[in-house]
């Protein structure tokens, strides 16, 4: 067993650095410090960080490929498992014994039965017993990180352990400490409950090839996140580089800028992206040996992916960024920097940067649950990502045939709306909650 | 203002030029003729004399961009490129790989998606801007707060599943409009019933947040403070005042979206069986007739380009101090 | 809000109700217009819109949909009558060929093919058999046409055939039979059939040819859609001899022509037609063969929009063909013979609806909206049951409302083809025959059929499918190397046999020993966007993990997967075949060496190259149905079953479900002119679609009293704000 990297987990540890570093950066920056001081006060931004968190954790997990006997599968794979590999043969319901289908089944006699099979991976338990089961262990895991949360905060704020636990119980502390300890019970008792019943059942059902649902929809978180975060990662080079120096510098650079901006945006965006992906595709079909197995190639049509929509948002951040460089051009500070010679270059990394910084981190904040979304409309056009890798999108695509079913197969869109919905509700009040605390002007 | 039309409108020759080149190299990266004449030719009995024979007589058979056969000026004219373009550039769409006229489908095609369309735009608008009103008027309060965040709600759902979740509840299981379809003139009324309310729906979250953003911004001017020290009502000021000076840049935002309208809507159309311009392009899409691509393309880009120009020509006419020069 | 407006508002919201309230008891969701409600019209739908209904180059059964109801070629298949049989439709008699040795001396009946030069086909049509109403045949009092040398004035008033005021007809003749033949060879239809006609009938080659050089001289002359007179260049193999006796000569002995002569591409066409349709200007208004058919047949084209509907309305000319008066034991206990002698057509108007999503066309179906369900996908599901003596019958739900099903295997095959041409799962060697076989013991085609087709298909035991001479069913006919007959039924291999096979053909556990790891095969597929693809891919994954073979897809656009095979870039690829006529040779000549796919360009698309088979299929394809035929098809099958160039996939079944004011029908795998005999009760559906649609009113109630209580406490917060203010 060893370890792959994938095109797309490079990305991710790229990411998480940089992220990392932003925050240290910010975090011995006055000025920086401010606005992360009123989102951690946010509830609703801090309830929903939390729920991001977790999604977050998921992805992560997901992103560390190991191989063996040339299968790849991820940490997140082993930690579930069986939960991936435990297939039946088709449709089942959430919490079914029996497929969902009936079945010829031939006797010893050679008679034919038509019945419904049982599933093969379920076992009849108690499912009220698993409920209390799931309670008191949550309650003691949860008793376990509070305490030692609260050991942190108290180390931070300087103060005693029980004057925090005081505060945060009652309420008082700035940051909403008290809601966040009754939020984490409830994901532990969640995660809890999840954990002890999804050995026992198919919580969410399976779908048309006996697959888990609930598998399914925890490794289309990945693909959301990565969807979310690579493509502005992406368009980022782009639209800052493109921007700024555009309205920095004026003249033909800006018209040149201009006009590459128009153009691209002025394509239907859906054709662009069609286009960049079957043109991919084309390629792997005539160079297989570059992508030896199905996962490697699933992830380089998820990247390609996340490039092409990069590619056709970044526009709109650079139109908005070119603007404000104007503006920035004309400020005092910066006719100062000029007339004392600094470079140009300097000037745009010293002085016009950081002033449109909160820009760049709102538009990337608030694109984001708009490129998740995007997904799953793509998916139903045809131009997503790869039919195997495990996305919403595909769900939500697979549920047109299955809503014309009788009687109904409801659950795998049920379970991609539950867990997409909530992943873009936290993403948008999160974003809301960057932006009024980096831009109090608009409220 | 008449020198400035005619500048935008030269502006967007090279911008036209651009697109085509891309739509082009993207598309024929994708596809080779060979490709497509199989892919229109069917599937029994394909021979590589019929496909040779459906390159020339749609053209196809000319090298892409540079001809190393010819010399000068016709090394560029020579090419598939030049002779495919050039003809949209007079508005002539020209035939579709399948053989049909596309100007004609066109026309055809752009009356339902304007039939769903416009009124998403417009009702929509009518509604998010109510919406928004509301939760200016009350602002801070939990009436604000809970729209807000219901808004942010509505946001988070996935269009599809609007659309998907729609259908199946108004169509199958109340039974109160046809699952799917389109007939012409007023007869359209039960086909476009369903999905504008979906559109309409699908857009509430997102517009009235933003509209009550622009609202709250103009209550916080000085105009609208002396209007209120100066006693008048709450309701009258906002009437008379806010929503007046809030609508320009609503309006000229929507401006530049109303060409758009014509390009019609993707998935609402293919959904609900609408021969729309939006199902149009996707089929194109699916079945790789370039040409059709090609032409929807261009005409989106004129589209969007005309979206630009109204936009500038209506803050001068909404705002006399603003002069375009 | 002003006080004033309250009243109005109320009042307007009223009315409004009252509206809704009135029409509480109609069907709100009938998506046609209230005036047919009681028209004896059929709804029908198409999922794709047709690429062309120029018989001439129409190939596919969504076309053939729309043709043949507006084409007749001089035969057709009986309706009732199985195994499938040839009667005559404007034709006297089905032609029996003269055979004529190279002298041109007349052979006696069933000679050796070897020495048949040439045979003859005379075909006598009837008299009296008129053309549609068409603009094409429309002539002035002098005997002129009138429309065909439009001024470009007139042409841009026109847009569709409807705006042609004057309409004509004539009386079918055996020259417009000829005609249609020779535009199979017109150099700018494409036909592609033209290069098997080549090879088929005498003289049609260097027409072609010539065809070809006139065509390109008249278009230095007039660039425009120029009109090629056929008549003007004569066919040697295929002339008419008077008004209405026409003669085809073939090379050599080809007795499935017969079938062909079934098939819309030997439809008649008239040449004013022709020249009508080739005016400047038209084109450009899609007013063209591909668009507007012209026939004799019972319906015509009236309204063609593919963009949303396509109708078929009654031809008045149609010369009155007869419901059959023989058919099938039991057919008439079931009531099939109910309208023997009846005058066809019995539905006056046919309207095709454009629809491109399965949940739709379903519901709409259940809603009484469609006639027939024509879903092909596995949207009806569990509307099917087996009973015990596992016999397909409709669910409860679906028998109340008097739905009835039918069933037939349709005369195709699905399989997953191995590229004989690879060096792995190919070629004539032991080991790759082990390999290819224990593939086809793994690779579970009863699930599969159980999973993605619900039962609507029959796990294929080679290449034949039921209903085509030389299938053998029950024990005789299993494929050994796959099945076991046990209990009375086949039972496949067990996955450990198959994985002793996979030892000796020197995989153990499905590891490459040169390599050590797995064996890595790849799958091409084709990208048809259907949601189910993934599922299908995964299955297909499934299924070889089991042997410890990875499976590699590699889903590629149609028109490339295509490119792969006929290069031979591949190694496992799915496809499927349907038959043009019934007849063994149609499907054996599949795995014939010489129309290989990579060497010759032919339908062979496993390359499967066996001299012994060659040489058998040769033998077989010339003669009649007899006993030596059966066994010489069983003695190629052995040989086949045993090289295992395919895995032998599955034959679909046809599963069709008709409302009960339908009149019994019978499904039919060959003809698709069958839409001639359907017949409906329209007073009966339209009672049905009322009771089904009765609309469900209260949750729009609810939603408004909720919207009207939310409304509350911003009333309640107004009144507090304006009172708090003063």
């Amino acid at each position: 067993m060893h370890l792959v990297v994938l095109w797309t987990d490079l990305l991710v540890y790229i990411l998480v650095i940089s992220i990392i570093g932003f925050m240290f950066w910010s975090s011995r920056h006055e000025h920086w410090r401010a606005p992360w001081r009123r989102l951690a006060r946010s509830k609703l931004g801090m309830v929903s960080l939390m729920i991001l968190l977790v999604y977050v954790a998921i992805g992560l997990l997901d992103s560390v490929h190991l191989q063996s006997n040339g299968r790849i599968r991820s940490a997140f794979d082993l930690l579930v498992s069986p939960l991936g590999v435990h297939h039946e043969q088709t449709y089942s319901a959430p919490f079914a014994k029996r497929l969902y289908n009936k079945k010829t089944v031939f006797l010893t006699d050679g008679q034919q039965q038509r019945i419904y099979p049982q599933l093969k991976h379920v076992n009849t338990v108690n499912i009220g017993l698993q409920v209390g089961i799931a309670a008191i262990e949550s309650i003691a895991i949860w008793a376990i990180i509070l305490a030692l949360a609260m050991l942190i905060v108290a180390r931070i704020n300087k103060q005693t352990y029980v004057h925090t636990l005081n505060r945060v119980i009652r309420g008082q502390a700035q940051v909403p400490w008290r809601l966040l300890s009754i939020e984490l019970f409830i994901i532990v008792f969640l995660i809890m409950l999840a954990v002890n019943l999804a050995s026992h059942y198919h919580i969410f059902g399976t779908d048309k090839v006996g697959q888990d649902v609930f598998y399914e929809t925890l490794k289309s978180i990945r693909t959301g996140l990565l969807i979310g975060t690579l493509a502005t990662l992406v368009m980022l080079p782009f639209a800052i580089g493109f921007g700024i120096t555009a309205g920095y510098f004026g003249g033909i650079i800006d018209d040149i800028v201009q006009y590459i901006y128009t153009t691209l945006s002025s394509i239907p965006a859906v054709l662009l992206i069609a286009a960049a992906v079957l043109s991919l595709q084309i390629y792997i079909a005539n160079h297989p040996q570059v992508f030896p197995t199905v996962t490697e190639r699933a992830d380089i049509r998820l990247l390609a992916l996340c490039v092409i929509l990069g590619v056709t948002s970044w526009t709109i951040l650079c139109r908005l960024l070119r603007g404000e460089t104007f503006k920035l051009r004309e400020m005092d500070y910066i006719q100062a920097a000029q007339a004392l010679g600094t470079s140009r270059i300097k000037i745009l990394f010293k002085h016009v940067l950081p002033n449109v910084m909160h820009i760049i981190l709102i538009s990337v904040v608030l694109d984001f649950s708009g490129l998740v979304l995007a997904e799953a409309v793509l998916s139903y056009v045809g131009v997503g990502v790869d039919p195997v890798t495990m996305s919403w999108g595909n769900m939500i695509n697979a549920a047109r045939l299955e809503l014309a079913r009788e009687p109904v197969v409801w659950w795998p869109l049920l379970a991609a709306f539950i867990f997409m919905f909530i992943f873009v509700l936290a993403a948008n009040l999160l974003a809301d909650a960057v932006r009024d605390a980096l831009d109090p002007r608009i409220r | 203002m008449f020198n400035y039309i005619i500048r935008r409108v030269l502006y967007a020759i090279p911008i036209l030029i651009g697109v085509n080149v891309l739509t082009f190299a993207l598309f024929f990266m994708v596809n080779s003729p060979d490709d497509m004449a199989r892919a229109h030719l069917g599937t029994k009995h394909i021979t590589p004399q019929a496909v040779a024979q459906w390159k020339t007589q749609h053209g196809y058979d000319k090298p892409l961009f540079l001809n190393p056969d010819n010399t000068g000026i016709n090394m560029f004219t020579d090419t598939l490129f030049y002779t495919k373009s050039l003809s949209l550039f007079l508005f002539d769409f020209g035939v579709s790989d399948a053989g049909r006229d596309i100007g004609h489908d066109i026309k055809q095609r752009m009356w339902p998606s304007l039939a769903i369309a416009l009124p998403v735009l417009f009702i929509g608008l009518l509604v998010n801007i109510t919406f928004a009103m509301l939760m200016a008027f009350f602002r801070a309060s939990y009436i604000d707060v809970s729209g807000v965040i219901l808004c942010v709600v509505l946001m988070s759902i996935s269009s599809l599943f609007y659309i998907i979740s729609g259908q199946f509840l108004i169509g199958k299981i109340l039974r109160l409009v046809p699952i799917s379809g389109y007939d012409t003139g007023w007869h359209a009324f039960k086909f476009v019933l369903l999905p504008v309310v979906i559109g309409i729906v699908g857009g509430i979250g997102a517009g009235s947040r933003w509209y009550r953003t622009i609202f709250l911004e103009e209550m916080g001017k000085d105009y609208v403070r002396t209007a209120r020290a100066k006693g008048l009502a709450e309701v009258k000021v906002l009437f008379k005042h806010v929503l007046k000076n809030a609508l320009i840049p609503i309006l000229t935002g929507i401006v530049a979206v109303i060409p758009l309208l014509f390009l019609g809507s993707l998935i609402l159309e293919s959904f609900f069986g609408i021969p729309g311009l939006g199902s149009y392009t996707i089929d194109a899409i699916q079945q790789q007739d370039f040409a059709i691509v090609r032409a929807m393309v261009f005409l989106g880009t004129i589209l969007y380009i005309m979206g630009l120009i109204m936009t500038d020509i209506s803050y001068t006419v909404v705002d006399p101090r603003i002069r375009i020069s | 809000m002003n006080k004033y407006y309250l009243p109005h508002i109320l009042s307007l919201s009223l009315g409004i109700m009252l509206f809704i309230a009135g029409c509480q008891n109609q069907a709100q969701n009938n998506p046609y217009r209230q005036q047919d409600k009681q028209a004896n019209i059929r709804y029908a739908t198409f999922t794709e819109r047709p690429r062309t209904l120029d018989p001439a180059r129409s190939y596919s059964s969504n076309e053939y949909t729309f043709i043949s109801q507006i084409y007749e070629p001089p035969l057709q298949y009986h309706y009732l009558l199985r195994p499938y049989q040839l009667v005559p439709l404007t034709a006297q008699a089905v032609p029996k060929p003269i055979y004529l040795n190279k002298a041109g001396k007349q052979l006696p009946a069933d000679p050796p093919a070897k020495d048949v030069a040439y045979s003859v086909y005379t075909i006598k049509i009837k008299p009296g058999i008129y053309y549609q109403p068409h603009p094409a045949l429309a002539k002035d009092k002098k005997n002129h046409y009138i429309y065909h040398n439009l001024s470009s004035r007139q042409v841009r008033t026109i847009n569709t055939l409807g705006d042609f005021t004057k309409t004509g007809s004539r009386e079918l003749t055996a020259a417009d039979y000829v005609y249609q033949i020779k535009r199979l060879a017109h150099p700018a239809l494409n036909s592609p059939i033209a290069s098997l006609m080549s090879r088929r009938i005498v003289g049609f080659k260097t027409f072609k040819q010539e065809l070809a050089k006139a065509y390109k001289q008249l278009k230095q002359r007039q660039p425009d859609n120029p009109f090629l007179d056929l008549r003007q260049h004569p066919l040697v193999g295929v002339k008419a001899i008077d008004r209405y006796t026409y003669q085809i000569t073939l090379k050599g002995k080809y007795p499935q022509f017969v079938y062909w002569l079934a098939m819309p591409f030997f439809a008649p066409m008239p040449w004013e037609a022709d020249r009508f349709y080739s005016q400047p200007g038209l084109k450009q208004n899609n007013i063209t063969f591909d668009w507007f058919p012209i026939g004799t047949g019972p319906y015509m084209l009236t309204k063609n929009n593919p963009n949303r509907q396509m109708v078929l309305a009654k031809n008045p000319n149609f010369h009155g063909e007869k419901y059959p008066s023989e058919g099938e034991a039991g057919d008439k206990a079931k009531g099939l013979l109910q309208d023997a002698g009846k005058k066809l057509p019995f539905v006056s108007k046919v309207i095709f609806l454009l629809e491109k999503e399965s949940l739709p066309t379903w519901n709409k179906f259940l809603q009484g909206y469609y006639d027939q369900s024509a879903i092909s996908s596995d949207s009806f599901d569990q509307a099917i049951q087996v009973d015990h003596s596992g016999k397909m019958e409709l669910t409860p739900e679906l028998k109340a409302k008097g739905i009835r099903l039918y069933s037939s295997v349709e005369p195709s095959i699905y399989y997953l083809g191995f590229n004989m041409l690879d060096n792995i799962v190919g070629g004539n060697s032991e080991r790759a025959r082990k390999l290819r076989q224990a593939i086809a013991i793994a690779l579970d085609y009863e699930e599969f059929i159980s999973i993605f087709l619900n039962g609507r298909g029959i796990p294929a035991q080679g290449l034949l499918p039921p209903g085509i001479f030389g299938y053998v069913p029950g024990k005789a006919g299993v494929n050994p190397y796959v099945y076991r007959w046990l209990h009375g039924r086949a039972q496949r291999k067990s996955i450990d046999e198959a994985k002793k096979l996979l030892a000796q053909a020197g995989y153990p556990n499905g590891i490459n020993p040169k390599t050590g790891k797995p064996l890595i095969l790849h799958y091409d597929a084709v990208i048809t966007g259907d949601p189910n693809e993934k599922a299908r891919f995964a299955w297909m994954r499934k299924q070889l993990a089991k042997l410890g073979i990875q499976l590699d897809v590699r889903a590629t656009q149609y028109n490339r997967f295509q490119q792969k095979i006929r290069t031979g870039n591949t190694q496992l690829f799915s496809w499927g075949w349907h038959a043009d006529y019934p007849d063994p040779e149609n499907f054996l000549f599949l795995l014939y060496g010489p129309n290989s796919k990579v060497k010759h360009g032919g339908e062979n698309h496993t390359n499967y190259y066996n001299k012994e088979y060659d040489k058998l299929f040769d033998q077989m394809k010339n003669m009649p149905n007899n006993p030596e035929r059966a066994q010489l098809i069983q003695r190629m099958m052995a040989i086949i079953q045993r090289d295992t160039p395919l895995v032998w996939g599955y034959h679909p079944k046809l599963f069709q479900l008709s409302h009960s004011w339908n009149r019994i029908s019978k499904p039919h795998g060959m003809a698709n002119n069958t839409l001639k005999y359907a017949k409906l009760d329209p007073k009966l559906r339209a009672q049905l679609r009322t009771t089904w649609n009765k609309p469900v009113w209260w949750p729009v109630w609810l939603l408004i009293i909720l919207c009207v209580v939310a409304l509350i406490p911003v009333i309640i917060k107004y009144w507090y704000h304006e009172y708090h203010r003063k």
